[in-house]
């Protein structure tokens, strides 16, 4: 398993593979966003939860058609499926890999681009923490989506249409419990739903995923 | 350590192409498929390496002791040949891989990033990997594909030398190899067109 990391994360530093990515479509976000509303810093300091946590979303979602597609191509799903690690383990960890390559950068970042967007200092740690337990939630949902439509040419489109509506519940939650604490107000309720689905996540998808693959693989 | 097939059916999208495949591989021996386009070899061989399940019938003593290569190689363009071999043989639970370099003259490309090497140099890494897989039983599909004819006797050495360790080797291969094999035409296993009524597309089942 630690071999599949390794090399997950190997694969996402060398050129083409996509490391930052994630990162970089984020920060133009946030800096765009700015610039489409307009300079109401009072505005802007509103919306700049829920803008983080979209900008977020859609950055965990860049990178998610690659997750499994590369592998499918060149055999390696192929292979992985007779080995003796359990598929369920391989996804579980491709998920982690993608986690640890798109969503852990965001979290660290977040606070520095939450300058842009004039949000209160005192909201900045929450949104991180809202953001720590909400992107394993995303990249989770991600690689189910990833798994039910690898075979398909072109699938990347209908992996954003499946995977959108399933991170509905983590974009609410993440997105309230960031907006509860820059407003100052008690955000325990969010966090702890959004921690419960990120663990729900966590715990069920890799077998659906499996799932979903061992049937397209066959 | 036998490969027991008895009886078994094998369906792609949805239509059987083989039906009452039964065969018995034992230690040391290596079964060569042969069978025009189309005949089901691909299908057959994936059945046994367990990525479908069988219609009918039953596949003894393949679980966990299976190594596949397919059409493709299972490599990455961005890694070299070392650490692509090096990823495979931990995922199996081993760590050498010089045996595996050495049998295949990959030594001299073993740095070099397995994007960057030619469509022979590149099966060859693939077939490598079955080495250091450890496991008893080598099913291959088309494995000479786009091997020159020293990279072939590489080849035909790597799988004498595991059957003389007591493996067993299936392959699908028009050429030949000069290994002590069973040649196997599966046509006579060919389905037979009314059979296509009972058959259903395992996707959804």
């Amino acid at each position: 398993m630690i071999a599949l990391l390794i090399r997950d994360l190997r694969l996402a530093m060398r050129a083409g593979g996509g490391f930052g990515l994630g990162l970089a479509f984020f920060l133009i976000i946030t800096v765009l966003v700015p610039f489409s509303v307009g300079p109401q810093s009072s505005l802007l300091s509103t919306i700049a939860p829920g803008i983080m946590w979209m900008g977020a979303l859609l950055a965990c979602l860049l990178s998610l058609d690659r997750l499994l597609a590369l592998d499918f191509e060149d055999g390696t799903l192929d292979v992985l499926a007779t080995a003796p690690l359990p598929l369920e383990a391989a996804l579980a960890i491709k998920g982690l890999a993608h986690w640890i390559t798109t969503g852990l950068p965001l979290v660290v970042a977040a606070p520095f681009l939450a300058v842009l967007l004039n949000m209160p200092p005192q909201g900045f740690v929450w949104l991180v923490v809202s953001l720590a337990l909400g992107t394993p939630a995303l990249s989770m949902i991600g690689t189910f989506g990833a798994a039910l439509t690898v075979g398909i040419k072109r699938g990347g489109l209908l992996l954003s249409l499946l995977v959108l509506p399933l991170y509905v519940p983590t974009l609410i939650f993440g997105a309230e419990a960031a907006r509860r604490g820059a407003a100052g107000m008690a955000v325990e309720t969010p966090l702890l739903l959004l921690a419960g689905i990120s663990l729900a996540c966590v715990a069920l998808l890799p077998f659906a995923a499996a799932a979903a693959l061992r049937m397209t693989l066959r | 350590m036998t490969l027991t097939l008895v009886n078994v059916a094998v369906a792609r999208g949805g239509v059987p192409v083989l039906g009452g495949v039964a065969f018995t591989l034992r230690a040391g021996e290596a079964m060569i498929l042969r069978g025009p386009n189309g005949a089901g070899k691909t299908t057959l061989l994936r059945t046994i390496a367990g990525l479908q399940l069988p219609l009918s019938g039953t596949i003894d003593g393949a679980a966990d002791r299976i190594a596949y290569g397919g059409h493709a190689d299972g490599l990455k363009g961005m890694l070299s040949v070392a650490e692509n071999l090096s990823f495979w043989a931990r995922v199996y639970g081993h760590s050498d891989i010089e045996p595996a370099l050495a049998t295949y003259a990959l030594g001299p490309l073993r740095s070099r990033l397995a994007g960057t090497l030619s469509a022979g140099q590149k099966r060859r890494a693939g077939l490598a990997r079955l080495m250091v897989t450890g496991r008893p039983i080598w099913i291959l599909d088309e494995p000479t594909v786009s091997l020159d004819s020293h990279a072939v006797a590489l080849f035909a050495d790597a799988v004498r030398a595991h059957l003389g360790m007591g493996g067993m080797a299936l392959m699908a291969t028009h050429i030949d190899l000069g290994i002590d094999a069973h040649l196997c035409d599966i046509c006579g296993w060919a389905a037979a067109p009314q059979e296509l009524l009972g058959a259903s597309d395992e996707a959804f089942l």
